[in-house]
């Protein structure tokens, strides 16, 4: 109660350090930042007072119940002794009724409505930070060398408050209490007035700041917008709707559309958008000298209103240095809650690759023979040195070989790397001058509707997903599928034989496909295992399953996300799993377990797609919120968020070496980044359509994108990266400058017919794979 | 009504007036309020909207591009909401308007599902889901295979299909017409021949190289009837490759039709109701192709060079398109048209008679056309003006009186309103890049007495404007007295009949000629009777007269090893009034017997077909039909 009892000033300062203990999670936050956004410059307190303030808030919600009924029951003198003496502003009581108060009043008591509003934004910014302390995923690096699941298993099972959490944020959390931050209000008409005066100040500037004080017309216009329908001011709303929504940037297009659509109250109960906006505050990156400029034009024109919204709704990432241009500022903004705070890209990410196991080669012979092929016995020898040697130097910047358990390698996954090398040896080296072929693998008379495709590693089988809960897996090679045989069958084999593992194969069921039933709702997302022993789907019933390639069975239904999971993928070391859905969490997997082991949540809406880093060690995810965010598999903690796509992220792919990582979506852009350095270093603009697919080439020379367009279009990879990295500046600052090189980059463009290019895959030969259906 | 929710203009939503729920509440026997029904409008309004946006993500993530009812209703089930059943069919819904009332629907039809369960026919699913790989790109250049061509890549062709394909073309095109019928009723009904459908395309496709054999026309024509009425075949893009066939078998200056012994017009005839069929039942197909179709028949009949039996195809397909395209097209063209068909009327001289011949059809078709046209647009007019503005317009309600001739080719019954079908919107509108020109719809009066200054009392269709009131005077007579005079007073008789008497036929006079248009049979029965007289003359004693356009227009082509006085009657009806009326005045044309069919045996062209898969061994002959063309499929 302390916060609230020491007076409406206090409850100020108060809030300040809420909004710190919420962003908690994301690392330190700059107390400078909170200072500055403070009117009055007063003392942070410890964030320990967070729990007293959560508990406070329960019984100051217990306080205001006792209001309410008190005046409902007309006896206003006991109202007013008891708020007196709880310290709460009179409009604390009455959501409606300040309508009198804000008509009449100018500038005085403007005072008084924001700091009523304070009081109880408040109420809903202490369940809300509860809420997001218990979010924040379990810490601490863990040494052990035991198998990491196990403890994450235990972890998982003893933190029951990580699931509550999630419950509730699946179902509406307090709608109410988040939504109460609005009952504040002012004058509905003079709401123009506000924003047209910040509108014609913003215009009058220096050029210079003019782009970076825009960014504040989009949030403002929501919240005011908002602000307006909850107070059931309709048609006031629509009014400053149409007004002013043409001014938004146009990639805020689609928000505006679910925003216009939402023209009362009780429509904002039940709206994810909305919740969405409101819950989480809008990030903004602002210059020193811009920001300044902006809270004198406020503070001297008194506009309370709309400083109010800036304090509590907005959270200004506030730099020193030189303005950015606007082009910097669109190329990363567009997210549905801004750009990412700076302080969340800072984080250590061990990006590198982990050591490869040493396997003996048996290459003698094999050697000879591949030399005896190609006659080019020069050739080899370099490069089986340059293989050894990379895989025995260890790389500064990958994670420790046991950072996160991974299973032993059994023989016949060396038998695999051994293939795996010695394919790489015959790898074409691809390049602007040489560029892959490819080939289109169709899908024909798939009226059904293909949801999903995916290769495995070595390009022997090819699996699709589709739209009638089917997954059905075809064999690329002359070799037929088949089922192991019976458990009766089996007993009769000589399992001593040297073929025995070509004896449990049951001939009369090979074919050249198998179809695996057992979802219940279109399946999008299909993943196979390194070994090429399992295959993952993920389906819109909710589960993600796992079939065996061997009995082409199903083995395990992963229920957890009970809302449609949109996409899965296998670790490329295997065992572990990620899946994302609708539920907006990212979950990590072990396929011996049937719970999660981790759970990543963070993302504003759903999470689009998942795929591993090369080392196992991190998981990005792409969502609908139009972010990026990288997670840390050993933690849960989100170590990177990249902000800049301007509509929901369909495809992810990290390069070979595991320094960048590409994005496509329904933008049509390719975005690349420095996971390092947490920046964005390229864009790349060609596509039409919706990109469903992304793949570097095994070398890393080349970037393959495909999309809804009917297009497959080949970047130059190597160049796009080069360019970039030496600029140490912007690694500074942060601010990415860039050029616009697209043209440049793109080698090819290459058209199917009327095909959607919906995935896409090297094989180790680096000869690129398409894959898509027929629609004629 | 979900389906429109989909609509691309940002912030424009389908809005459900308080109207509509106040309706749907009365259905369900509930009474509401203005107010609550307003509340209940918006809301409504809304959660449609949050649902459509919800299910486009189920787009998305199925990559498709089309929000399908599937996506809706597993948007409704995830926010708990039941779904919507009964909408899942791949094809759209005609959504159509009652004619009474601003009163929109969807058409939905009962389903007998006793019918539907027992059905011996259950369609088989499509062909296997499987994987075709092809290289498309060598090292990033060039296309090597062009990737999904149809068929090839689509399709390989089980063997009992192959049979069944093989069997059914010879069947259709063999000689045995029993055969061909068994072949031709299977074809519409067997549901398992979806995987053919490009095949039979491809056949009836070669409708250009059979251009000489009237009767191999004639049974592709069938074939494509078979395939446009077969329930099961979903025609798809292929629509537009049958639709082509069509068109060449109604405007083509057909090689068969050099000889005049070939009734190339009863093909025509055919091919222009098969048109209308299509329209009409896969009018969601094909709606995009009608304002290409209207082009190209206009290009044709506006074609002076072209033969006349082009433009016969032109005018009847026209016609069969509806009395739109009439308005619009045909009746436009009109003045320009006749008087190159007057100058061959008017002609003569022997070497001109078939092409007179040929000439006369073409009148008889414009004149049945028009008279629907008429017809429809009065029937439409006096629905419109119900409401007793009909004194307007100058037609009272019920005193329109019409007769028209059967034109041997009956279209399926027209609605008045075409705009449910998409059709009409294109007519109307124009659309960008239309090359048709600017077009004002002609009041009724004024297409009346223009059509009467050209067709006289051969119109069938009268229009009496209420007693008292003589006929409005057709200013035609007076403003354009040429081709008023000129014109013979014909009416047509389009049925083919190959074998008339040849008598000469008096038609009993209609008695609104006795009473109406005494002002002008003066001039108009000396003109008319002059005509007759000539036409007389001509058909007799071969006189040449001054070629007026005739180096436009073909010459007759006559084979010289025609042997014999022809024997096939072709008789116009020429009715005549006023004064001197002698009634109807026949004019015929006779022409030998038809020769048994042509020299080419209809069974060359089954050897023509084009070959899938293995070529097997000669063909057996079919004695009987005992084959059963069920595929064991």
């Amino acid at each position: 109660m302390a916060a609230v009892q020491g007076g409406l000033v206090d409850a100020d300062e108060d809030k300040d350090i809420k909004t710190e203990a919420s962003n908690d999670s994301w690392g330190n936050n700059n107390a400078n930042d909170g200072r500055l956004l403070s009117p009055s410059p007063g003392s942070s307190a410890s964030a320990g007072s967070n729990k007293s303030a959560a508990g406070a808030s329960e019984e100051q919600q217990t306080l205001l119940a006792v209001l309410q009924f008190l005046r409902k029951n007309k006896l206003t003198e006991s109202v007013e002794i008891l708020r007196r003496e709880a310290g709460l502003p009179e409009d604390s009581l009455e959501p409606k009724g300040a309508e009198s108060s804000g008509a009449g009043s100018g500038g005085a008591s403007g005072g008084v409505d924001l700091e009523g509003g304070d009081a109880s934004s408040l109420l809903s910014r202490v369940t809300a930070s509860s809420t997001a302390g218990a979010q924040a995923p379990t810490k601490g690096p863990i040494q052990s060398a035991a198998w990491l699941t196990d403890k994450l298993s235990h972890h998982s099972a003893s933190c029951p408050t990580a699931k509550l959490t999630h419950s509730a944020g699946e179902d509406q959390p307090d709608v109410n209490v988040v939504l109460s931050a609005y009952s504040q209000q002012g004058d509905p008409a003079l709401y123009e007035v506000y924003y047209s005066g910040l509108k014609r100040f913003i215009e009058s500037v220096l050029d210079c700041h003019r782009a970076e004080l825009s960014q504040v017309f989009y949030p403002l216009f929501v919240h005011m917008y908002l602000e307006l329908v909850y107070n059931n001011h309709e048609s006031e709303a629509k009014a400053f709707f149409e007004k002013f929504s043409g001014d938004q940037e146009c990639y805020y297009e689609d928000d505006l559309r679910v925003l216009s659509s939402l023209t009362k109250k009780e429509h904002m109960r039940g709206n994810e958008t909305l919740l969405d906006f409101r819950t989480s505050k809008f990030v903004l990156r602002i210059s020193r000298d811009s920001y300044q400029l902006l809270k004198r034009h406020l503070q001297e024109r008194q506009n309370n209103q709309i400083w109010n919204i800036i304090q509590e709704h907005l959270y200004i990432d506030i730099f020193d240095g030189m303005p950015r241009s606007k082009s910097q500022i669109d190329a990363m903004s567009g997210s549905l809650a801004g750009e990412a705070k700076r302080e969340a890209n800072k984080a250590k990410v061990y990006y590198g690759l982990l050591k490869e196991p040493e396997i003996e080669l048996p290459l003698d012979d094999e050697d000879e023979e591949a030399e005896n092929e190609e006659g080019k016995p020069k050739k080899k020898k370099p490069k089986k040195d340059s293989l050894g040697s990379k895989s025995k130097k260890q790389d500064p910047n990958a994670p420790s070989q046991n950072r996160i358990p991974l299973p032993e390698l059994k023989d016949s996954d060396k038998l695999d790397k051994i293939m795996y090398m010695k394919e790489a040896t015959k790898r074409i080296r691809l390049g602007p001058d040489n560029l892959p072929s490819i080939c289109f693998y169709s899908f024909l008379n798939a009226y059904q509707g293909l949801t999903a495709v995916d290769f495995t590693d070595d390009s022997s089988l090819i699996a699709g997903g589709f739209a009638d809960s089917t997954v059905r897996v075809w064999s690329v090679t002359p070799k037929k599928l088949r089922k192991v045989k019976s458990a009766a069958d089996l007993n009769l084999i000589d399992k001593e034989s040297d073929d025995v593992l070509e004896r449990i194969m049951d001939e009369k069921t090979a074919s050249e496909s198998k179809i695996l039933c057992g979802h219940s709702g279109p399946v999008y997302g299909i993943s196979f295992s390194p070994d090429r022993n399992y295959l993952l789907s993920s389906s819109e019933d909710g589960t993600v399953r796992l079939w065996s390639l061997q009995t082409f069975t199903c083995l395990v239904g992963y229920k957890g996300h009970n809302y449609p999971v949109w996409d899965t993928q296998f670790s490329p070391h295997g065992y572990y799993f990620v899946s994302g859905g609708h539920d907006r969490v990212a979950r990590l997997w072990a396929t011996d377990h049937y719970q999660p082991l981790r759970m990543f949540s963070g993302h504003l809406a759903d999470v689009t797609c998942t795929r591993f880093h090369p080392n196992s060690n991190y998981v990005a995810t792409g969502s609908s919120d139009r972010t990026i965010r990288l997670w840390d598999v050993l933690n849960g903690n989100c170590v990177r968020i990249f902000t800049g796509h301007k509509g929901p992220i369909h495809a992810l792919a990290f390069s070979p070496n595991g320094k960048f990582l590409a994005s496509g979506a329904t933008d049509g852009r390719v975005l690349l980044w420095d996971i390092g350095h947490g920046l964005m270093v390229g864009e790349l603009k060609g596509h039409t359509d919706t990109i469903y697919s992304l793949r570097f080439s095994r070398d890393g020379e080349i970037l393959a994108s495909g999309s809804m367009d009917n297009t497959v279009r080949l970047w130059d990879a190597t160049k796009a990266f080069d360019d970039l990295e030496t600029d140490d500046f912007t690694a500074a600052t942060g601010h990415i400058h860039l050029q616009d090189n697209s043209q440049e980059l793109l080698l090819g463009t290459y058209m199917t017919k009327s095909t959607p290019v919906i995935h896409l895959h090297f094989t180790r030969r680096n000869l690129l794979l398409a894959a898509g259906a027929y629609n004629p | 009504p979900h389906t429109e929710m989909a609509d691309r203009e940002e912030r424009r939503f389908a809005e459900i007036s308080r109207e509509s729920v106040k309706f749907m509440a009365e259905s369900t026997g509930v009474e509401l309020g203005d107010d609550v029904a307003g509340l209940l409008a918006e809301d409504v309004c809304y959660r449609l909207r949050e649902a459509t946006q919800s299910s486009s993500q189920f787009m998305r993530h199925a990559k498709r591009r089309k929000l399908t009812v599937e996506d809706f209703n597993r948007a409704l089930h995830w926010s708990n909401v039941e779904a919507i059943c009964g909408y899942g069919a791949q094809d759209t819904l005609p959504f159509r308007s009652a004619k009474e009332g601003e009163l929109f629907f969807i058409e939905d039809r009962d389903i007998n599902l006793v019918e539907l369960a027992l059905a011996t026919n259950i369609p088989k699913g499509c062909a296997e889901t499987m994987v075709r790989v092809n290289v498309s790109y060598m090292d990033g250049k060039g296309n090597l295979e062009p990737q999904g061509t149809v068929p090839s890549a689509v399709q390989s062709l089980s063997d009992d299909l192959l049979k069944y394909y093989q069997q059914i073309t010879r069947a259709i095109l063999g000689e045995d017409p029993h055969l061909m019928k068994v072949a031709l009723l299977d074809l519409q009904s067997n549901a398992k021949i979806a995987a053919l459908l490009p095949y039979f395309v491809y056949v009836i496709s070669g409708v250009k190289s059979v251009s000489h054999d009237l009767e191999q026309l004639n049974r592709l024509l069938h074939m494509v009837k078979s395939l446009v009425q077969n329930p099961y075949l979903y025609l798809g893009s292929y629509i537009r490759s049958l639709v082509s066939s069509v068109m060449y078998c109604i405007l083509e200056p057909l090689a068969a039709s050099i000889n005049p012994l070939n009734d190339h017009w009863t093909l025509r005839d055919y091919a222009a109701l098969l048109l209308s069929h299509i329209f009409w039942t896969h009018g969601d197909l094909v709606s995009g192709l009608y304002h290409q179709i209207l082009v190209s028949l206009q290009k044709v009949l506006s074609d002076p060079v072209r033969p006349l039996c082009s433009h016969y195809g032109a005018v009847v397909g026209l016609h069969a398109l509806g009395w739109k395209a009439v308005e619009r097209v045909l009746f436009p063209h009109l003045p320009a048209y006749w008087a190159n068909l007057q100058a061959v009327l008017d002609d003569y001289s022997v070497s001109n008679a078939q092409v007179k011949a040929d000439g006369h059809k073409v009148y008889g078709a414009i004149l049945v056309a028009v008279e629907r046209l008429l017809k429809m647009k009065a029937l439409s007019l006096s629905q419109q003006s119900d409401g007793g503005s009909s004194g307007q317009t100058g037609f009272a309600g019920g005193s329109i009186c019409y007769r028209v001739s059967s034109p041997g080719l009956s279209p399926p019954p027209e609605p008045l309103s075409e705009a449910t079908l998409g059709i009409a919107s294109h007519l109307q509108a124009g659309g960008a890049g239309c090359p048709l020109e600017e077009w004002t719809p002609v009041p009724l009066p004024a297409m009346y007495c223009e059509l009467y200054s050209f067709f006289g009392d051969s119109l069938a269709v009268r229009f009496s404007t209420g007693p008292g009131d003589a006929r409005k005077e057709p200013p035609g007579p007076t403003s354009n007295p040429d081709t008023t005079r000129k014109m013979p007073q014909l009416t047509a008789n389009l049925n083919i009949s190959p074998r008339h008497d040849g008598s000469p036929r008096t038609d009993p006079t209609p008695p609104s000629l006795a009473a109406t248009g005494s002002g002008r049979s003066l001039t108009r029965s000396c003109s008319s009777s002059s005509s007759v007289q000539r036409s007389r003359s001509s058909s007799r004693s071969g006189q040449r007269s001054a070629g007026l356009s005739r180096d436009v227009f073909p010459k007759a082509r006559f084979t010289s090893s025609q042997t014999g006085p022809p024997a096939f009657s072709f008789l116009i009806g020429g009715r005549q009034m006023g004064l001197r009326c002698q009634g109807r005045r026949p004019f015929q044309t006779n022409f030998a017997p038809t020769p048994p069919l042509s020299a080419v045996p209809p069974r060359a062209y089954a050897h023509k077909l084009p070959v899938i898969g293995r070529v097997g061994k000669p063909v057996r002959r079919w004695a009987c039909s005992h084959y059963s063309l069920h595929l064991p499929l």
